[in-house]
């Protein structure tokens, strides 16, 4: 599926492996389950790994080796299921997680927003899908009432900063 | 075997929300001359049929609901659909009830 | 009153823009309905029985009159005349077309108001004590509380794909009038022994299939902390309330699954990191600038005697729906939307427009929906009452019921709700019949009756001091009575008393429950008060009298 990265379409750099599936040489990302069961193998591959977490599952699991994971995927079985806006500010915030923050499966264009907002970084998007619309969809409210992992100035701070200029 | 309950097909416009009902491959308003499925085939055909109007954004959600004859009419076997075919109980002013022709408000 | 800034005002253009541009996807088919469902409901549009309803946010419940001009204005162009007042302080209009709907958002944006999250599974309208800013008993107007609790929700990128919907009130009086206990969360604004003053929050309270009062959560939250401590309530809702099943989704069952002690953990674990991260401070120059914007009305120094008038209904209004304000010289009126025989919460373009003429007329810039689905003027002038009572009796607006047992709340019901199992209005209007002595209903004191026609509970049946549940048992409508439920501060669930009553047997059983009543009641007891004395039995007893005459 195509991969919108830094605004771009990008090459993907990682296969996503079914769990009984071998591993290729370069990048892979595996299940929580694989990597749990698999972990000193995976981790003592000379090549980037990733794991896709499903809604239930929390990135807070993979305790301290998130920082030697290059992508965690969050897969949206349905847009409905909105855990994985959580999961990718805990990864951000809590636990300072600084590689690839990738979403696919089933999100709508109306959740782009969100997702960048709360911490993702690439798109797994439908064929067709053009830069036009995920520009489009990021840029359709300027403006954030709220912070957010994006460390986006909120509406709040804008004010205060006008507010200020106003009176110097 | 009892005789299978005679059926409506019904949906919404998408475009209004109005309620429509199928007669014969297109879409009108008036629920008493509504077409009746007297069996499952030409009913469940119906509903396919409709399907098409779903992918064209004519309406949305389609489906089947019981009526039965009564006094040489037909009438909604659930409270709910004799709601949608008039407008509101309560106010006999709005709705169907109120604005189209050969209308027979239910007593 | 909030006012936009340029930052509110671009925003709810864009908001607009971004609707307009959904609606034509769908329209042209790179939306199929079950993608644009979720989009059109945080929309607050719902496809009901006979059209599209959609629901106008009316933040805690507060509008003006150029507000009220422009409702009226939607209300004749698009719908049908009228407008519903719900139990969440908004607005609802039920004949809409889907392609009109982005301009009447373009209208709404006009004056400051919009759709957003009236629906969907995000946190909904924030609702507030309806005599906020008025009320004789109150810390603090709650409302720049609620103001900042409604723009910190909006859009909320964590929070807008929640297991289901999330309700907040804001409180600020022993005396509540605002549900909290029945709310997904709830703030009650109070002050501690040292005089500070700081809040009190609730979750897990709510109505629906499985009613339950909330908890306390954080017993004195600081002032500046309220926004941490409420996002980190929504986070462990979000990360852990049920997905698999949508009448276990609401954050009442997590509480309950949890229980109290494991929830308040969670919510402390969240909120101690979410407060050192430190980007949901309130700074103080925030606080300071929205609350300027609930500075009251400039008081006249007035006498504080009671008004008169040569209209004899005019002390029947005075004395029922009229509140104490906290200024001398001046009052609260309620304005009844429940006519004898008329469909409760209901309001016509005319009565709109002319309620916006009499705010100018008086000086009154402010009206407020109640989520008992009446409206409130908040700060009226006690000389002027006379003269606002007769406007509103020509209007038919002046109904002296409010809080008495014909002052029900009903939702929609079959006649309107896709969602809904039976009527509802019918029956309230039933009652209402039934109950329309004045010398009679005023000899019955207190008594709020409250209708759903679905389990979904839109009408709060649960907080009924008599609820009515409206089902259907194979094709026929069946009411439920349930005794005993309240709203208030000493929130309780209503009892269910047993099987269902037909349409045309359940007036005759709330006769007979209220009969009850009169017969058993000690001094200065409310219904309520004597339920809660003598238990279920009596009135059961009495209830189901005709079922078993009917039997022999």
């Amino acid at each position: 599926m195509p991969l919108i990265k830094d605004g771009a379409f990008a090459e993907d750099a990682f296969v996503t492996v079914a769990d009984d599936a071998a591993l290729p040489t370069n990048g892979a990302i595996v299940s929580l389950a694989r990597f749990r069961k698999e972990r000193e193998a995976l981790l003592a591959r000379n090549a980037p790994l990733g794991v896709v977490l499903k809604p239930a599952e929390s990135p807070e699991v993979l305790g301290e080796d998130v920082h030697r994971l290059s992508v965690i995927v969050f897969e949206f079985p349905v847009f409905r299921d909105g855990r994985a806006f959580s999961w990718a500010r805990m990864l951000r915030e809590r636990m300072k997680f600084d590689g690839e923050i990738r979403g696919a499966g089933h999100f709508l264009y109306d959740q782009i927003e969100f997702m960048k907002r709360t911490g993702f970084t690439a798109w797994d998007v439908p064929e067709g899908f053009t830069l036009e619309l995920f520009n489009r969809a990021l840029g359709e409210i300027s403006n954030v009432y709220q912070p957010s992992a994006d460390g986006k100035k909120t509406i709040g701070e804008l004010r205060g900063g006008i507010a200020e200029a106003r009176e110097t | 075997m009892a005789a299978p309950q005679p059926q409506v097909l019904t949906a919404n416009r998408l475009r209004d929300g109005d309620v429509v009902y199928w007669n014969d491959g297109i879409w009108i308003e008036v629920f008493a001359k509504a077409q009746i499925f007297a069996d499952k085939a030409g009913a469940d055909a119906a509903l396919a049929a409709a399907q098409a109007f779903v992918t064209d954004r004519i309406v949305v959600n389609p489906y089947l609901f019981p009526v039965r004859e009564e006094e040489g009419r037909i009438r909604a076997v659930e409270e709910r659909e004799i709601v949608r075919s008039e407008g509101p109980s309560v106010r006999r002013d709005l709705g169907k009830q109120a604005t189209l022709e050969s209308f027979d408000v239910s007593i | 009153m909030y006012r936009y800034d340029e930052f509110d005002a671009q925003f709810v253009r864009e908001r607009v823009a971004q609707f307009r541009f959904q609606v034509e996807r769908r329209l042209d088919g790179q939306l199929t309905e079950d993608e644009f469902k979720p989009l059109r409901l945080m929309n607050g549009l719902y496809l009901q029985l006979h059209a599209y309803m959609l629901r106008i946010a009316v933040p805690y419940g507060t509008l003006s009159a150029r507000q009220l001009r422009r409702l009226a204005h939607i209300a004749r162009k698009y719908d049908k005349g009228y407008g519903h007042f719900t139990t969440r302080q908004n607005i609802q209009f039920n004949w809409i077309k889907l392609v009109d709907v982005p301009d009447i958002l373009a209208e709404l944006a006009d004056v400051e108001m919009h759709c957003l999250q009236t629906s969907g599974n995000c946190i909904r309208n924030v609702t507030a004590d309806h005599f906020a800013g008025a009320a004789a008993d109150e810390i603090e107007d709650p409302r720049p509380l609620a103001e900042i609790i409604r723009q910190w929700s909006t859009r909320h990128p964590e929070f807008s794909f929640l297991p289901r919907k999330f309700k907040i009130a804001v409180g600020a009086s022993a005396h509540d009038r605002a549900a909290l206990k029945f709310h997904d969360m709830a703030v009650e604004i109070v002050r501690n022994d040292a005089g500070e003053t700081g809040y009190r929050v609730y979750a897990g309270g709510g109505m629906g299939r499985t009613p339950y009062v909330a908890h306390v959560v954080g017993e004195f939250v600081a002032r500046e902390d309220i926004l941490a401590f409420l996002e980190a309530v929504m986070r462990v809702y979000n990360q852990s309330g049920r997905r698999d099943n949508i009448y276990k989704a609401r954050i009442k069952i997590l509480v309950n699954a949890l229980g109290i002690e494991e929830t308040k953990k969670q919510v402390q674990r969240e909120f101690e990191e979410i407060r050192a991260a430190g980007t949901l401070q309130l700074p103080k120059e925030e606080l300071d600038r929205i609350d300027a914007y609930f500075a009251p009305p400039q008081f006249e120094a007035l006498s504080d005697d009671e008004p008169h008038s040569l209209d004899p209904t005019f002390a029947h209004w005075l004395k029922q729906n009229v509140s104490k304000h906290r200024r001398p010289g001046y009052a609260i009126a309620t304005i009844s939307l429940k006519p004898i025989g008329g469909v409760p919460g209901d309001a016509s373009d005319a009565q709109i427009d002319a309620l916006a003429d009499l705010m100018d007329e008086f000086g009154i810039a402010e009206i407020r929906v109640s989520h008992e689905q009446n409206l409130v003027l908040p700060h009226v002038r006690k000389k002027d009452l006379p003269a606002i009572h007769k406007r509103l009796k020509a209007l038919g607006l002046a109904t002296p019921n409010a809080g008495l047992v014909s002052d029900i709340i009903a939702c929609p019901g079959l006649d309107y709700c896709d969602l809904a199992n039976a009527r509802s209005i019918p029956i309230a209007q039933d009652i209402a019949t039934r109950f329309a002595d004045l010398d009679r209903q005023h000899d019955i004191g207190e008594l709020k009756i409250k209708i759903s026609g679905c389990i979904n509970a839109c009408g709060h049946h649960h907080a009924g001091h008599i609820g009515i549940l409206g089902v259907d048992k194979k094709g026929v409508e069946y009411y439920q009575l349930q005794l005993g439920g309240s709203g208030a501060e000493d929130a309780s669930i209503g009892d269910i008393m047993g099987p269902g009553f037909t349409a045309q047997n359940i007036g005759p059983a709330v006769e007979r429950v209220i009969d009850t009543y009169l017969k058993l009641r000690r001094d200065g007891e409310r219904f309520l008060d004597t339920y809660r004395r003598v238990g279920m039995e009596p009135f059961k007893n009495m209830a189901y009298l005709e079922q078993m005459y009917a039997a022999h």
